[in-house]
Parts: structure tokens; sequence; C-alpha cells
């Protein structure tokens, strides 16, 4: 009798961020290939996984780019839209899909806003800034975009690792927080380094004539950080979590303005 | 003429900051910063004090202003933060529901 199913192959890779392995399954080599490359250095050999990502790979279309992002949360489980992709994740089960064509920015944003519910229930964040580590502390620098992300990136010294140039990724520890490098770039296109260290500053860029570094209130500290929070569930107890994150965050992180012309002295400031 | 009787939305995350009250609304994360009128509207709507006696021992006590001028005003703020959902507002006292998370933070 005639073999009347096929085997597929089942390929995975698992993507470490934020010392956060997300086991990703797929069965096209190619796409495989794809995310290889897009996640090279944050590519790990960890066994365990926190979460399996089943992509489900969907015959090519012309999604609209500007399509909002909905994130929902109902009956435990987590849904994922935006034009290019659906996705849901189950946290009870540890596993979730993805339902996208094989392109690398469709998976981007769904581990991008993986993370965010994550390191929510965490007291952590992702947070549209720069970040680089330097004499075994990181350094985070935020802003809005043309705020001087990119410049400030290009501008670090040898000595600086660069965590990042568009989104940094901070957990919290202990009485502290930790940044970690990211491979979600920016202008610079480069991924950060993978490695860690505790959060010694966050600056917040302004262009100026003039490298200094002034105190904040605490009260425009924390209403800047909340505007430079990457969030995007609609969920009541998320908010509120995130809130206060931002005030812990601001209560134990020195969190200052940092005007800078745009040359590479401005680091004579930092570290 | 009714008493107005005005109570936290206990669905908001507020913290107050060096004397700054900060308010962000669950359903939408809009960020709120309320002056010092507010966040003594804030801090006394407890459901069961009406405005009125808020506005007299409250708001009075703390700023130079005619009664019926700081009721008006207050009356006002109250709607407009009714209006993004931070607080409730009802003719009749408004029973305790949940306590506000991390509102004394």
């Amino acid at each position: 009798m005639p073999e009347l199913t096929t085997e597929v192959d089942r390929l995975s890779l698992v993507i470490e961020i934020g010392s956060m392995p997300v086991r990703v399954h797929t069965t096209d080599a190619r796409f495989l290939t794809m995310l290889q490359d897009r996640y090279a250095g944050f590519v790990s050999a960890s066994e365990q996984a926190e979460i399996e990502f089943d992509v489900q790979l969907t015959p090519p279309n012309s999604p609209d780019p500007y399509a909002p992002v909905s994130v929902t949360h109902r009956l435990g489980r987590w849904t994922f839209e935006r034009g290019d992709f659906r996705a849901e994740w189950e946290p009870a089960s540890r596993t979730g899909w993805i339902r996208q064509t094989a392109n690398p920015y469709s998976i981007d944003a769904v581990l991008r806003i993986f993370h965010t519910l994550v390191l929510a229930r965490q007291g952590g964040f992702l947070m549209h800034s720069a970040s680089a580590i330097r004499n075994g502390k990181a350094f985070l620098f935020a802003g809005v975009s043309e705020a001087g992300k990119t410049t400030i990136s290009r501008l670090a010294p040898p000595d600086a690792t660069l965590l990042t140039d568009e989104i940094s990724y901070v957990r919290k520890q202990g009485a502290g927080y930790v940044a970690y490098g990211t491979p979600f770039t920016g202008e610079l296109a480069k991924l950060g380094e993978n490695v860690s260290a505790p959060v010694a500053a966050l600056y917040l860029l302004a262009k100026g004539s003039e490298n200094r570094i002034d105190p904040i209130p605490p009260g425009e500290a924390t209403r800047s950080l909340l505007a430079n929070l990457l969030f995007f569930a609609e969920d009541e107890e998320l908010v509120q979590s995130t809130f206060h994150s931002a005030f812990e965050f601001v209560s134990r992180v020195p969190v200052s303005r940092l005007t800078f012309v745009p040359d590479a002295r401005v680091w004579e400031l930092i570290g | 003429m009714s008493r107005l009787y005005v109570a936290r939305n206990p669905r908001v995350a507020a913290r107050s900051l060096d004397g700054e009250m900060m308010i962000m609304s669950g359903r939408d994360s809009t960020l709120f910063t309320l002056n010092k009128t507010a966040t003594i509207l804030w801090q006394s709507a407890d459901g069961t004090t009406p405005l009125d006696e808020i506005v007299e021992h409250r708001i009075c006590t703390e700023f130079e202003v005619a009664p019926a001028v700081a009721l008006q005003d207050a009356e006002t703020v109250a709607r407009e933060l009714a209006s993004h959902e931070i607080l409730q507002i009802s003719e009749e006292p408004i029973p305790p529901r949940n306590t506000v998370a991390g509102e004394s933070r």
C-alpha cells in the first residue's frame, strides 16, 4: 500500500534575548537560515526554552505596512495581530504560533511584543533608547526619533560595547536593573552585543551647542521614561504594572538630561 | 440643588511623586499629571464626601478663593476627570469598590 503521508522535517532554533530563550519551529529551511542570519549572536545552543513558537508560513501577499498592532488577552491566551502577521501565545502551556510570510520583520515584531509582555510582569521593559556598556556599567540614552540615539551610538568609543542603537532591554534584578543587548536595530542597522551589565544611568537625549549633563526632577524623569517605553497591550493589569515599574526605575536609577553636540567628546562625560 | 459625589476609579494607576500626582488610564494608557486642585480633589474623592464639602474643607482652606467660584471650578475639573474615566461622578454616594493600586506609594 502506498504511503499516504509525507513526513515533514521540523526545524528549529533558539533565539535568546535578555537571557530568555525562545524556540522557533519551522518546516522551511530557507526561513530558518534567514532567522539564523537575522539573529546572529542571539542564536543559542540552549536545550531549554521559555516558550516554543511554531511559525506557519503563508504565501506572499501585500499587507498594509501601516496597520496598527493589536495585542489582546482572552481566556488565558494572548493574540498579537498586525497587517503582516497573526500570532497567539498561551503562557500556561508555554507555546504559541505565528502566521506570517517568509520575512524577518514580522517575527521581529512578535518577539518585541512577547518580551514586552513578559518583562511587564517582572518589573522590566523595552525602551526606545540606545544603550552601551562602559567600565562594566550600562548606560541608556533615550529619546524620540531624531533625538540622537543613532548619533550617540555611532560616536561610542572603542572601549564601549553597544547593546542597541534603538530598543533597550531592561530587567529588574534585585534592587537594581540590568540592561541586555538586543538584535533590535535602528538606523545604524548593527545588532547589539549579546551581553549585559547593571544599569548605572538613564540619559534623556537633547542636541545642543555644548556637552553637559543636567539633573531633572523625578516627575519629568518618570513622564519621559513612560513616553519612551514600548507597550502594546490593552490590558489594565499590565498598564498598571508598567506604570509602577517606571516609578520604581526612577527611584533607583539616576535620570539626567544629556545635551550634546555631535562629536565624540560627549563620551568623556559617560562612564 | 443636588449634591455631587466623586470617587476615584479603581481601574487607573496613580502615584504621587514630590507632590505631583500622576495617573495613567488603564483603558488607553494615557498619562495625566494633576495640578494642585485636581490632586486634592483626587485624594478626597472617597465617594461619600459631597463635592461641596471637599471644596469647603480641603480647597478653600488651601487657596484664597470664594467658595462658590471654587465649587464651580471643582465641578468642572471633576467632570473633566470623569470624561477620561479617572473619577466617577454621581448625585448619590458612590459605594466603595477596590482601592486604587499604588495610590499611596
